[in-house]
C-alpha cells in the first residue's frame, strides 16, 4: 500500500519519516553536462598532476630494451598531452554550457563583485568555517565562499594551466602549427621558456591546493551542512535535511 | 656609389675562381635552407650589387662573438664574407687604433649614411651615465646611438647585445641593457648565443647582403631559419629522452652510454639554437655531444635560471631559494595541515552538538 500523498511504499518508511518525506523537496541543480564535465575534468586533472610531476622529475632510468624499443618517458608525456586536450576541450564545453544551461551552470564563471549581499554571505561562510556561526545556511547552488574559491582556483587556475600548457605544447608542435598560432604569443611574454615551465609547474601546486580543500570541504559539508553535497554532483539533485528556513 | 666594388669583383680580385664562387653560392643557399633555385639568384646578386658597408662596434662584452666569427667552418665562406662586408670599422679586426680608428668610423658613417649595417657586439651599461663602458673617451651608449642613427639595419651579435648576458645577470650593478631597449627606431636582428655559431653569423650576413633585407624573424627578432627549433628537437640523444633513459650522476654508467642529460639540468628543451644541427668547430661536436648539458646560452636571462645542473631551477622571488616543487609542497603541506586540524575541530564540535542535542532533546 502506498501512502497517497507521497507515493512512498509504506513498508519502507517509519511513521516519523513520513512527515518529512512529504515536505522536504529536492532541487535539480547540476544538469548532466555539468556533472559529466565535473568528473571528466577531475580525472583529467589527476592524470595531469601525476604525469606533470614526472615530467619535471622523471622516474629512475629504466633499461627495458634499446632506446628504439622503449618509450617510457614518451608515454608519460603523451598521457599528459592527451589529458591536456581533454581538459581544454572539456573546459570549452563547460563554457558553452554556461550559456545554455541553468543558473547554476554559470556560477563557476563569475564573482558577483558589486553585490553587497554576496560579500555578506561570504563573510557568513567564513564565520561558519571558523566555527563562529552555530548553524550553516542552505544553498541551492554553490555556497558563496565556494563560488569565490572555484572562480580563482578553477576558472582562473585552469585557464592559466591551459594557456601555459598549450604554449609549451606549441614549442614541440613548432611554428606553423595550430597550437603555435593560437598560443605562441605567450612566449612573447616570458621569452626564455624555462620561465614558462616554472610558472606552469607552480600552477600545478595551485590546483593541488584546491583539490585538498575542495575534497575535504565537500565531504565535511556533506556531513555537517543542512543539504546534500557529494551525491548532488552524482545525481544532480540537491536535497535538504530539514524544513527550517535559511 | 660607383666606386664601391661588387662582391664578385672583390672575390675575383682576391684570386677566387668562378668555380669556387659558384660553390660558395650553393653552400650558402643550403646553409640558409634555400633550394637550388636560389643559387643563381645569390650569384646574380653578388655579381651586380655593390658591397654593403658594415660598421662593427663593441660595448660591454668578451669578444667571443668576433672570435667565433673569424673561425667560420668553411674557410672559403669565411674569407668571402670577410671581404664581402666592407668592414669599415671594427676595432678588433682593423689595424688602425686610437684617433685614426675613430676618424675612420666617423668617415664611414658619413659616406654611407643610411646604407650601412651596424653590427653590435656587447651592450651598453646605463648606470652612472654609462661610465662603466668608455670607448674612445666617451660612454659606449652615446657612440651606439650615433652609429644607429645612420644605419639601415642593426645586427645584435650574441647574448650580450640580444639579452644582456652575464653582465646583465642579477643584480646587474652596471645596468647592462640589451640594445633593443636603446635603439628603438631601426630594424634589429638578434643572433643570440654565447657566442653565436660562426656559420649562423656568416649565413645571416650573406642573406642580408644578397637579398637586401632581413631574413624572416621570429617573435623575439631571431632569424627563424637558425632559431626556429630547440636544441632538444634535433638532439641525437632524444631517443634516450623518450625512452626515459637518463644520466643520473656525472660519470655513471648511463653517462658512458650517452644517455639523455635532462636530469643533469640540460636546457636543450628550452633553448632555440642550431647547435644540434650545425655543431661547433667545423661541425666537430657541440656541448651535449661531449657529455655536458646545454646551458641555454642563447636564451634570455640564461644566467638567472638557477644552476646549470638542475632540471627544476630555484625561484628567488620567494626570498628563500627553492624550486617549484619545494615551494608547492610546502604550501600544500600547510594547507593539508590546516585541513587536518579543521577536520579534528569539526569532529569535536559535532560530537559536542550531538550530546547537547540529546540533553536538550
Ligand atoms: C573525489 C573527489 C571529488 C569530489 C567528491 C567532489 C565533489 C564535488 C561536489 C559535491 C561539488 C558540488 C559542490 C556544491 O554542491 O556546491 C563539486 C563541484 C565542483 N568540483 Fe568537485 N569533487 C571532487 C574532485 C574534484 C576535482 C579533482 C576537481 C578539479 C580540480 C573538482 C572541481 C570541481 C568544480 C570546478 C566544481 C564546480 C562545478 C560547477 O559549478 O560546474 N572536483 N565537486
Ligand atoms: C591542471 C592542469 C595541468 C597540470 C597540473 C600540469 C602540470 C605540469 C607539470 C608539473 C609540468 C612539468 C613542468 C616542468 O617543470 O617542466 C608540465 C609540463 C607540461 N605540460 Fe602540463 N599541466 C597541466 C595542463 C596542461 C595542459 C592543458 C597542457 C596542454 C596540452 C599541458 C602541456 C604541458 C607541456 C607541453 C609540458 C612540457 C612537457 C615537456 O617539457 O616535455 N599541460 N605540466
Ligand atoms: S640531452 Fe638535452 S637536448 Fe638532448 S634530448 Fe636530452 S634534454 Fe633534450
Ligand atoms: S648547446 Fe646550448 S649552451 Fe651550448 S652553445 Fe648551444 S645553445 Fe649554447
Amino acid at each position: 500500500m502506498a501512502s497517497p500523498s507521497t507515493n512512498v511504499p509504506a513498508h519502507d518508511v517509519a511513521p516519523e519519516d513520513l512527515a518529512s518525506v512529504s515536505r522536504q523537496t529536492s532541487v535539480y541543480v547540476y544538469e548532466a553536462p555539468v556533472r559529466i564535465w565535473h568528473w571528466v575534468n577531475a580525472a583529467a586533472i589527476l592524470v595531469l598532476i601525476v604525469t606533470g610531476y614526472f615530467i619535471g622529475s622523471p622516474p629512475p632510468s629504466m633499461q627495458i630494451g634499446e632506446a628504439t624499443e622503449q618509450f617510457v618517458f614518451g608515454y608519460i608525456r603523451f598521457a599528459h598531452f592527451a589529458a591536456g586536450w581533454v581538459l581544454a576541450i572539456g573546459f570549452l564545453g563547460r563554457i558553452y554550457w554556461a550559456f545554455f544551461g541553468n543558473h547554476h551552470a554559470r556560477q563557476l564563471f563569475y564573482v558577483p563583485f558589486w553585490s553587497a549581499a554576496f560579500w555578506a554571505e561570504v563573510w557568513f561562510e567564513i564565520r561558519w568555517y571558523l566555527f563562529l556561526a552555530k548553524e550553516p545556511k542552505k544553498y541551492v547552488g554553490h555556497n558563496p565562499l565556494a563560488q569565490l574559491a572555484m572562480f580563482f582556483f578553477i576558472t582562473l587556475g585552469v585557464s592559466f594551466m591551459i594557456v601555459t600548457g598549450f604554449a609549451l605544447y606549441a614549442e614541440g608542435a613548432q611554428e606553423g602549427s595550430l597550437t603555435h598560432d593560437l598560443f605562441g604569443w605567450v612566449h612573447g611574454l616570458t621569452w626564455n621558456s624555462h620561465r614558462l615551465h616554472t610558472l606552469h609547474h607552480l600552477g600545478m601546486w595551485w590546483i593541488v591546493i584546491f583539490m585538498i580543500i575542495h575534497i575535504y570541504v565537500a565531504i565535511r559539508e556533506d556531513i555537517m551542512s543542512r543539504q546534500s553535497i557529494v551525491s548532488t554532483m552524482i545525481s544532480g539533485h540537491r536535497t535538504f535535511k530539514d524544513d527550517r528556513g535559511d | 656609389m660607383s666606386q664601391i666594388e661588387t662582391f664578385y669583383e672583390v672575390m675575383r680580385r682576391q684570386g677566387i675562381t668562378r668555380r669556387s664562387f659558384m660553390k660558395y653560392c650553393s653552400l650558402t643557399a643550403s646553409a640558409l635552407g634555400l633550394g637550388p633555385a636560389f643559387v643563381p639568384r645569390i650569384a646574380h646578386a653578388m655579381e651586380t650589387k655593390p658591397r654593403t658597408p658594415v660598421i662593427w662596434v663593441n660595448g660591454l662584452e668578451c669578444t667571443c662573438c668576433s672570435e667565433s666569427f673569424i673561425r667560420g667552418a668553411h674557410p672559403l665562406a669565411k674569407d668571402v664574407v670577410l671581404s664581402m662586408i666592407s668592414l669599415d670599422y671594427s676595432h678588433v679586426l682593423m689595424a688602425a687604433a686610437g684617433h685614426a680608428a675613430e676618424a675612420a668610423m666617423a668617415e664611414a658613417m658619413e659616406t654611407h649614411r643610411g646604407n650601412y649595417i651596424l653590427a653590435v657586439e656587447g651592450n651598453p651599461p646605463l648606470n652612472e651615465d654609462g661610465m662603466f663602458c668608455i670607448v674612445g673617451g666617451r660612454p659606449f651608449v652615446e657612440k651606439l646611438k650615433e652609429a644607429a642613427a645612420g644605419a639601415k639595419a642593426v645586427i645584435a651579435w650574441g647574448a650580450c647585445a640580444s639579452y644582456g648576458c652575464v653582465q646583465a645577470a642579477k643584480p646587474n650593478p652596471t645596468q647592462a641593457t640589451p640594445i633593443h631597449k636603446v635603439i628603438t627606431d631601426k630594424p634589429i636582428i638578434k643572433i643570440p648565443g654565447c657566442p653565436p655559431i660562426a656559420e649562423v653569423m656568416t649565413g645571416v650576413i650573406t642573406y642580408m647582403l644578397t637579398f637586401g633585407r632581413l631574413p624572416e624573424l621570429d617573435r623575439q627578432g631571431r632569424p627563424a631559419m637558425f632559431y626556429g627549433q630547440r636544441i632538444h628537437d634535433k638532439c641525437y640523444r632524444r631517443p634516450h629522452f623518450d625512452a626515459g633513459q637518463f644520466v643520473e650522476a656525472w660519470d655513471d654508467e648511463n653517462a658512458r652510454k650517452g644517455y639523455c642529460l635532462y636530469k643533469m639540468g640540460c636546457k636543450g628543451p628550452t633553448t632555440y639554437n642550431a647547435c644540434s644541427t650545425i655543431g661547433w668547430n667545423e661541425g666537430v661536436s657541440f656541448p651535449i655531444q661531449s657529455g655536458h648539458g646545454c646551458i641555454g646560452c642563447s636564451e634570455d636571462g640564461f644566467w638567472d635560471q638557477g644552476t646549470f645542473y638542475n632540471r627544476l631551477t630555484n625561484i628567488k622571488q620567494f626570498g628563500v631559494e627553492a624550486n617549484a616543487d619545494q615551494v608547492g609542497l610546502t604550501a600544500a603541506g600547510v594547507v593539508g595541515g590546516a585541513v587536518a586540524v579543521h577536520a579534528a575541530i569539526s569532529a569535536l564540535k559535532r560530537a559536542q552538538k550531538k550530546t547537547q542535542d540529546k540533553v536538550e532533546g
